[in-house]
């Protein structure tokens, strides 16, 4: 590793509508080095990498590269000084192919017309250059998977000759298998002289990755360290400022299980073949996957939410067949979707439509006045611990963790027996994780019975009272909970021979 | 986030004060009533009569099918959705019931009857081809309006024949006689206020609380059991009954021709438009794009006032929804 500074920011402040939400930055970024970044949401990561990458001018301090300063009024500007950037969100051009989506804008041109054969030649050495065999320069974007989305988005930034690379929760949309190929495209570039900021949750990864971490807080670094010299809990404590005692609540005894409320036999839709299991009430089961296994798939087939080609889903004992998600509502189901956005809210509503949305449509409000135990949306809040200002604030505004905790009050509200989770802490900060994980036990063992689908090995391991297995389509296993990570992978990459 | 003025847990303190929450309310729509209140004032002092209740209410009785439509437009945008077929069918139901009737006092409340059941037969066409037969609404009822213009045409064979009955008249024309100081409360005036108390609660109503979120994410309200389709459809059904209510006004009005609905629909998206209505869905308020009617018939008074030609009035609406949908996008980025 070659110890030459690229990149210095110092004293970095920004404030929006008088309120500073950087107070003084500083962070420097070695050629040659994965400098990870972590901190819970809205401690300012995301604005700090904007004011780099030209997105926000800062307010006061100075951004240098190669000891030069520099200011950067327009994105593009940033573009030119090597600056690249992969959001969480793509930018590509679904119908457009690999190499029109890496030359867009800035097509090499002969004689007046796109010189279509020498874009896909520059494109195939780029790919080369990583490693990436798997797509060629002619694939449409659309048939890639996310994971080889992230790829263009990347090779596309180092055809700009990006030599700061700043990539925001890269793994937030991958599954398990597909993490190792980016860590390995990552230490490629690495290996090219590329200094890249990496930001994530995931800290396992920030270990298995960085050579240093730097924690963000309220705005402002708490503190820079070498990957070797610190460990998880330190880094937690750093990022939270308090003590975590246990990563998660603890599990429900045995003898808590109450009569079976989901049972799935032979499901089998366009995507599943011939899937079953069952819930019991108090129960946690856990799905496990790599990302387009069929996890999601079995939540939106017993939700009524996909077509069922075969089998049958028992609720309560009773078979039922739903066409609309409705019907799942009126029998008792909740789903909180993996994409908060885009499937769980109405994010120029309010918190308060939002939380009433799902009942609203299954009990008219004359039998919701006389139904007890029905809470207000000033209770959902308190049992939730939401953080607003208000009941008619825009859900929009809110962070990521508080979306998260409208969604749930939503089906809470419908006082449902079987909820099932997608993703249930994607994308939330450390503090509201563990108050949602708090949360999703504590409904178990008032009777519900729950249905978790993570890409989070801790999470599906810590959490789980038994974990099911999804390995293209078909139950591959099912493992006890606190099963190790590796008992998950095998069967999730298909590598173990096991009966089901 | 520096949006998140944040307490403990729970909801801020500003929860308990309603009137604050009003004036942050008024503040994120009230656009619409500050500029309404200017152009009433702005009139009065250009022709100080305006202020008077006789000519204040022959303006709100003038205002009162355009209201009413941009009532049924409301509804049909706010879940994202476009009815350009209204315009047309007001023209139907004037040129039906002036055939109908030919003058006959005794046919009127059949043929109302007839009226509203039309206007919910062609609002229900449009919502089922738009939902389940997924025909984007702008063609679907682009399609209708032409198809209504034809039938009109077909059916009256360039001139509207026959004629309206007194007593279909008097709904647009007259009122409640003998009230002290105002003389008159026209029909149509309460009629519009009764349609916009109507429609305010059906918003506050959980069918209402269902349209607005399945404009904003259709999606997600569906994965929380809401019956897009069924909700989207009934907003053209309501817009349909609407556009009846209007014709039967404008026929009072107005003589019976086969030009009486020409360019309502635009009028009424415009006026909802101008009150803050998003196309696309999710976002406005039905009392804001009522508003957003009245605003509208006080500009062309304004106009006229001004001397401007009224050949203008197209040109001016041209530039008032560019304007105002460029307006609510520039105070989206600002909020952002």
């Amino acid at each position: 590793m070659s110890e030459q500074t690229l990149l210095q920011m110092e004293g970095i402040r920004k404030s929006f509508v008088g309120v500073e939400v950087l107070h003084g930055v500083d962070l420097d970024l070695r050629a040659g080095e994965i400098h990870a970044i972590v901190g819970e949401n809205g401690a300012g990561k995301s604005t700090l990498m904007k004011t780099l990458a030209g997105v926000h001018a800062p307010d006061e301090g100075t951004i240098r590269i190669d000891g030069q300063e520099v200011s950067f009024h327009h994105p593009a500007a940033a573009q030119a000084a090597g600056v690249g950037i992969v959001y969480q969100e793509f930018n590509l051009l679904p119908d457009r192919n690999v190499a029109e989506n890496i030359f867009i804008g800035r097509e090499p041109v002969r004689a007046g017309i796109v010189d279509r054969r020498k874009m896909e030649r520059e494109t195939a050495a780029l790919l080369e250059e990583v490693g990436e065999a798997s797509f060629g320069p002619r694939t449409p974007v659309r048939w890639l998977s996310v994971a080889q989305q992230q790829v263009v988005e990347i090779v596309k930034a180092r055809s700009l000759n990006a030599r700061i690379l700043v990539l925001d929760e890269p793994t937030a949309a991958l599954a398990e298998g597909e993490v190792e190929l980016l860590f390995t495209l990552v230490r490629r570039l690495q290996e090219l002289g590329v200094g890249v900021l990496y930001i994530s949750h995931r800290l396992r990864e920030v270990f298995a990755l960085s050579d240093r971490i730097t924690v963000i807080k309220d705005g402002g670094v708490v503190k820079t360290l070498n990957t070797a010299e610190t460990n998880q809990r330190e880094l937690v404590n750093l990022m939270v400022g308090r003590e975590l005692d246990g990563y998660f609540p603890e599990r429900g005894a045995k003898d808590d299980l109450g009569d079976v409320r989901l049972k799935v036999s032979g499901l089998s839709t366009a995507l599943l073949r011939d899937v079953s299991f069952e819930v019991r009430a108090g129960e946690i089961v856990g799905l496990a996957g790599l990302q387009g296994s069929g996890r999601t798939e079995i939540a939106r087939a017993v939700f009524g939410a996909d077509p069922i080609a075969d089998g049958t889903v028992e609720i309560d004992g009773k078979a039922k067949r739903f066409k609309h998600p409705r019907q799942a509502v009126k029998a008792g189901l909740g789903f909180i979707t993996e994409d908060r956005k885009a499937e769980g809210l109405a994010l120029a509503q309010s918190i308060s439509d939002n939380m009433l949305l799902a009942v609203r449509t299954v009990m008219p409000s004359r039998k919701r006045r006389s139904t007890p135990g029905l809470m207000t949306v000033k209770e959902l809040a308190e049992v939730t611990e939401l953080r607003a200002r208000g009941p008619e604030q825009e859900v929009r505004f809110l962070s990521g963790g508080n979306q998260q905790k409208v969604v749930l009050s939503k089906w809470l509200e419908t006082q449902p027996g079987i909820l099932i989770f997608d993703e249930p802490t994607r994308g939330i900060d450390v503090g509201a994780k563990a108050g949602i994980h708090d949360l999703i036990r504590k409904l178990a063992k008032d009777g519900v019975a729950v249905l978790m689908i993570s890409s989070e090995l801790p999470e599906l391991i810590g959490m789980s009272d038994r974990i099911l297995v999804m390995h293209e389509g078909v139950l591959a296993g099912e493992l006890p909970g606190g099963a190790s990570e590796p008992q998950i992978m095998e069967l999730a990459t298909g590598s173990a021979e096991v009966a089901a | 986030m520096s949006t998140e003025n944040v307490a403990a847990s729970g909801f801020g303190a500003d929860e308990q004060d309603r009137g604050r929450r009003f004036l942050s309310a008024l503040a994120s729509t009230g656009t619409i009533f500050i500029l309404l209140l200017i152009l009433w004032v702005w009139i009065t002092i250009l022709n100080p009569t305006f202020a008077e209740p006789g000519p204040f209410l022959a303006y709100l009785k003038r205002s009162a099918p355009l209201v009413i439509l941009a009532a049924g437009a409301y509804f049909v945008l706010v879940s994202g959705n476009f009815d350009l077929s209204v315009g047309s069918l007001v023209t139907v139901m004037v040129v039906v019931a002036a055939r109908l009737i030919e003058g006959e006092p005794s046919r009127t409340w059949p043929v109302i009857l007839l009226l509203l059941v039309i206007g919910a037969v062609v609002g229900f066409a449009n919502g089922f081809i738009s939902t389940i037969l997924r025909v984007p609404s702008f063609i679907t009822t682009l399609g209708m309006l032409l198809i209504l213009n034809g039938a009109v045409f077909w059916w009256t064979g360039g001139a509207p024949r026959g004629a309206l009955s007194d007593n279909f008249r008097s709904i647009g024309r007259q009122g409640i006689e003998g009230i002290p100081w105002i003389e008159q409360l026209p029909w149509s005036v309460l009629l519009m206020f009764a349609i916009g108390a109507a429609s305010v609660l059906l918003m506050r109503a959980d069918f209402g609380r269902q349209l607005i979120a399945t404009g904003d994410n259709e999606r997600a309200a569906r994965l929380s059991g809401v019956r897009v389709d069924r909700v989207r459809i009934l907003a053209f059904v309501l817009s349909g009954v609407l556009a009846a209510v209007a014709g039967i006004l404008l026929g009072g009005f107005g003589g019976v021709s086969a030009q009486v609905g020409k360019g309502l629909e635009f009028d009424a998206i415009t006026a909802c438009v101008l009150g803050g209505v998003v196309l696309g869905g999710g976002r406005g308020s039905v009392v804001a794009a009522m508003a957003g009617a009245l605003t509208l018939e006080a500009l062309f008074t304004w106009l006229n006032l001004q001397g401007i030609s009224g050949a203008l009035e197209d040109t001016v609406q041209g530039v008032i929804i560019i304007g105002a949908v460029g307006f609510a996008a520039y105070r989206l980025r600002g909020a952002r």
